[in-house]
């Protein structure tokens, strides 16, 4: 086993997945400047297993597990990606370890009592998510959350050995710089209770709305909507985008390369937020009280919002108008006249 | 006899625990368990029709745009709505680069590394090949993922991000794409093209997707340049280990057919059995549950009619995959199902000489990189941006619907039916449910339960390397398997 001077000063961080798609480590295999090994390796992590690139298989993770346990293999980082499976009755019989038959939810809490610091990987393992959807028939939890009420699996008052609370890396899938970023702060040991939210997420991408840096803002001023997906124009107004309500970079740190929802031509729907899951409305649909979007931004005076879009409206630009309601630009922008000399 | 259960397997998608009966060094018989149940299907039932575009590629995070795609096209279905041509090739453009970049990610990540293990250190090939695959820390992982990544990039530009778009919709795609982006993505391919030809192939898109007979690839990877290539060092590893005849399997290949345009598929749509290809019948498709934990039903049953009740009590059964049946029979699907049914020809000529097997399996899925990358570019070229890449789908009360498309690991299915304008039922057959399959009523094992029997397991082994081999030869997706 592994002592702390054969660990050269690096951070053991283990890797379980559950009640998920695996989707957010198929985002962060899609890191960049650097590549997910090497910004580990910056980060001064190794990685005791994590199931889609170790190459220990069956009994030999059930090794590392046992040492972890019994104390010898001492653990920094446990990351989780996908909800906790407490069904069906609370038996966590939905999802088993495979090779030890033992309820992973038991084997997660566990583990999170020994680590120094817990991360959520994804809205599902820090929320509950996709996976809580509808009936919620299995019975999925988060971390230490079920949808925006504390609690979950680990419970409410829950802390790591380090101190923190779960870190909810949350997100469907998460950005793979978000996860980067939080590991080289713990790396540095510079990552503290008030980098988090009021959700225990890290403040540095969740600072943000998703609508800040959408390039459909100027048609988000006028109130030039959308009327169908391909339109160029908002998304607010009748296709269910709840971009300025969202906390997260989406716009600002863009998606493999040049993406982002809102620039793919689809709403934001809210995915790095508790309960996103299950909207009273159809994803694609804005619900809508007397003609007037429900869900209006939340830190402005719903009276203030109408009157302004009601005045925005009417001084639209025709250029805005019609493109708002285009595939392509049909109207560009003309440039402003030249400066005559006298 | 002894029993064995290999557990966590991982470098596959999900969760997988496979049981082993094991004689005189053999395995004589085994038994595949996916052990997560999250009931898709349940959350579906009545949402509104369009709400399964955000949830059914949850159901996977690497096979995410081929859910999207199924559901997409189901709901097309339903309401008899043709894409326009641009839509039509921006699906496919968008699904054929995540299906490449699988199998990219299954070549490197997952399958490649056990052959670092430290199982194989005496062997000749070790030293030179083990630095280059071992897990995590190989060359060619590090040089992979730059590669792969920037390739994704074609998702930034057309789909806003990978995995889980809502890009792809039953009328097209959402992004009308101009000539400057139509550009970047042909410069895009050309970087990927660059590390393909240099690292995995040593030789043209073209010329690997030419070779027509196994002598032909054994003369093609004997050349100078293609001898050094990553897939000259997989054909080494075959004869070193005889992996042509290690996970055999001698079922039908099954393809939904892939990448429509304008009613014809680039890749054939089939059966293929003794040598020829038929059409598929698609109504002969049944789920059997007789050894899955859901409340039984009398018979097997067509998607249409589909019932997913999970039993709480999990009683009789081993797994929470059901077994499709075709005709009532197990089909094998997935690249080397597809190739075979499409008639290229060196895979013919491999799955004549020697059926389905780990080699067969590994070499389909390279060729099939070395096919569709040039054809991603033909899509791409194709693209006329001042033509419509969408129309609106409307929404009927009472339908039914099919979206059956190719995924890399094979063929999925979506059947929808919807009533008062709600899901009524959704059911989903994913390629691992075909593949990974448990026993059926008749007691016949799935495909990959078959290629197991007859495993060698080495003295001492706990989880026979072999074993480990034949199972991420499928490239199982555990998370589609089951939802």
């Amino acid at each position: 086993m592994v002592d702390d001077e054969q660990r050269g000063g690096l951070l053991n961080l283990l890797w379980l997945q559950s009640g998920g798609c695996g989707g957010c480590t198929l985002s962060l295999i899609c890191a960049e400047q650097p590549d997910i090994v090497s910004a580990l390796e910056v980060a001064g992590i190794r990685l005791l297993w994590h199931p889609s690139v170790s190459e220990a298989s069956g009994t030999e993770i059930r090794s590392i597990i046992d040492a972890i346990r019994d104390g010898s293999m001492p653990l920094d980082i446990l990351c989780l990606e996908g909800a906790v499976i407490h069904g069906p009755n609370g038996t966590g019989r939905f999802h088993l370890q495979a090779g030890s038959g033992q309820p992973m939810k038991t084997l997660i809490a566990e583990l999170a009592g020994q680590a120094k610091t817990v991360i959520a990987i994804g809205s599902c393992a820090a929320f509950g998510g996709v996976t809580a959807a509808g009936d919620n028939t299995v019975e999925a939890s988060g971390l230490a959350y079920s949808g925006s009420v504390p609690g979950g699996l680990l419970g409410s008052s829950f802390r790591s050995r380090g101190g923190l609370p779960v870190i909810n890396i949350s997100g469907c899938p998460v950005h793979p710089d978000w996860v980067v970023e939080t590991l080289l702060q713990l790396g540095q040991a510079r990552f503290g209770p008030r980098d988090l939210d009021d959700f225990g997420r890290p403040r540095f991408y969740t600072n943000h709305l998703v609508h800040h840096g959408c390039p459909r803002n100027e048609y988000y001023e006028y109130k030039a909507s959308a009327e169908q997906l391909s339109n160029l124009g908002c998304l607010m107004e009748h296709l269910g985008c709840m971009a300025t309500q969202v906390h997260a970079d989406c716009n600002i740190r863009l998606w493999n390369g040049q993406g982002s929802c809102t620039r793919g031509g689809y709403p934001c729907i809210s995915c790095t937020e508790p309960g996103f899951e299950s909207p009273t409305h159809p994803f694609l649909e804005t619900p809508k009280l007397a003609g007037i979007p429900m869900g209006l931004p939340t830190d402005m005076p719903k009276a203030w919002f109408v009157a302004l879009a009601a005045l925005s409206k009417a001084a639209t630009p025709p250029r805005v108008k019609n493109n708002a309601v285009s595939d392509t630009i049909v109207m560009p922008p003309t440039g402003a006249k030249p400066k005559r000399g006298k | 006899m002894t029993r064995r259960i290999v557990g966590p397997f991982n470098r596959v998608e999900g969760d997988l625990e496979v049981s082993l009966d094991i004689k005189d060094g053999i395995v004589a018989a085994a038994w595949v368990n996916s052990p997560l149940y999250r009931g898709f299907e349940q959350m579906l039932s009545g949402r509104n029709p369009s709400d399964a575009l955000v949830m059914t590629p949850r159901i996977c995070g690497i096979c995410s745009v081929a859910q999207s795609m199924a559901s997409a096209i189901a709901l097309a279905d339903a309401q008899r709505l043709t894409a326009p041509p641009n839509g039509e090739l921006m699906r496919n453009i968008i699904l054929a680069t995540e299906n490449v970049a699988d199998h990219l990610t299954h070549f490197y990540l997952f399958f490649m590394p056990d052959f670092a293990r430290p199982v194989y250190q005496d062997e000749s090939w070790y030293q030179e090949l083990a630095p280059r695959f071992t897990a995590v820390s190989g060359d060619a992982i590090r040089e992979m993922l730059p590669s792969r990544a920037a390739f994704m990039h074609i998702m930034g530009s057309l789909a806003g991000h990978w995995p889980h778009t809502l890009g792809l919709q039953p009328g097209g795609t959402t992004h009308a794409i101009d000539g400057a982006t139509q550009a970047r993505v042909l410069a895009i391919l050309a970087a990927f093209r660059r590390f393909l030809e240099t690292r995995l192939f040593g030789d043209t898109l073209e010329a690997v997707a030419e070779l027509d007979s196994g002598a032909a690839l054994d003369a093609w990877r004997h050349c100078r340049a293609q001898a050094r290539s990553d897939f000259a060092a997989f054909l080494r590893l075959c004869d070193a280990l005889d992996l042509n005849d290690l996970g055999r399997t001698s079922n039908p290949f099954m393809s939904y057919g892939a990448y429509e345009v304008g009613g014809s598929p680039f890749l054939r749509r089939g059966v293929f059995e003794g040598g020829k290809t038929r059409p598929l019948d698609a109504s002969a498709i049944s789920e059997d549950i007789s050894n899955a934990w859901y409340a039984k039903s009398p018979e097997p049953r067509h998607p249409t009619r589909g019932l997913t009740i999970p039993d709480s009590d999990m009683t009789a059964g081993y797994t929470w995959c059901k077994a499709p049946r075709l005709a009532g029979k197990v089909v094998e699907v997935g690249a080397l199902a597809r190739q075979a049914v499409d008639g290229h020809a060196l895979i013919l000529d491999l799955v004549t000489k020697h059926g389905g097997n780990v080699a067969t399996r590994v070499v389909a899925r390279l060729i099939e990189i070395a096919r569709v990358v040039p054809q991603i570019e033909t899509w791409t070229r194709s693209i006329n941006p001042s033509e419509p890449f969408y129309f609106k789908c409307a929404s009927s009360d009472e339908a039914q619907g099919a979206g059956l498309i190719e995924a890399a690991r094979g063929s999925l299915g979506h059947w929808v039916s919807i009533k008062n304008g709600r899901i009524a039922n959704y059911q989903i057959i994913a390629p691992t449910t075909w593949n990974f399959s448990p026993r059926d009523s008749a007691g016949t094992p799935g495909a990959c339960e078959q290629a197991l029997a007859g495993a060698p397991v080495r003295q001492g082994e706990t989880d026979p390397i072999a074993v480990q081999h034949i199972v991420r030869s499928f490239d199982p997706c555990m998370v589609c398997t089951v939802h």
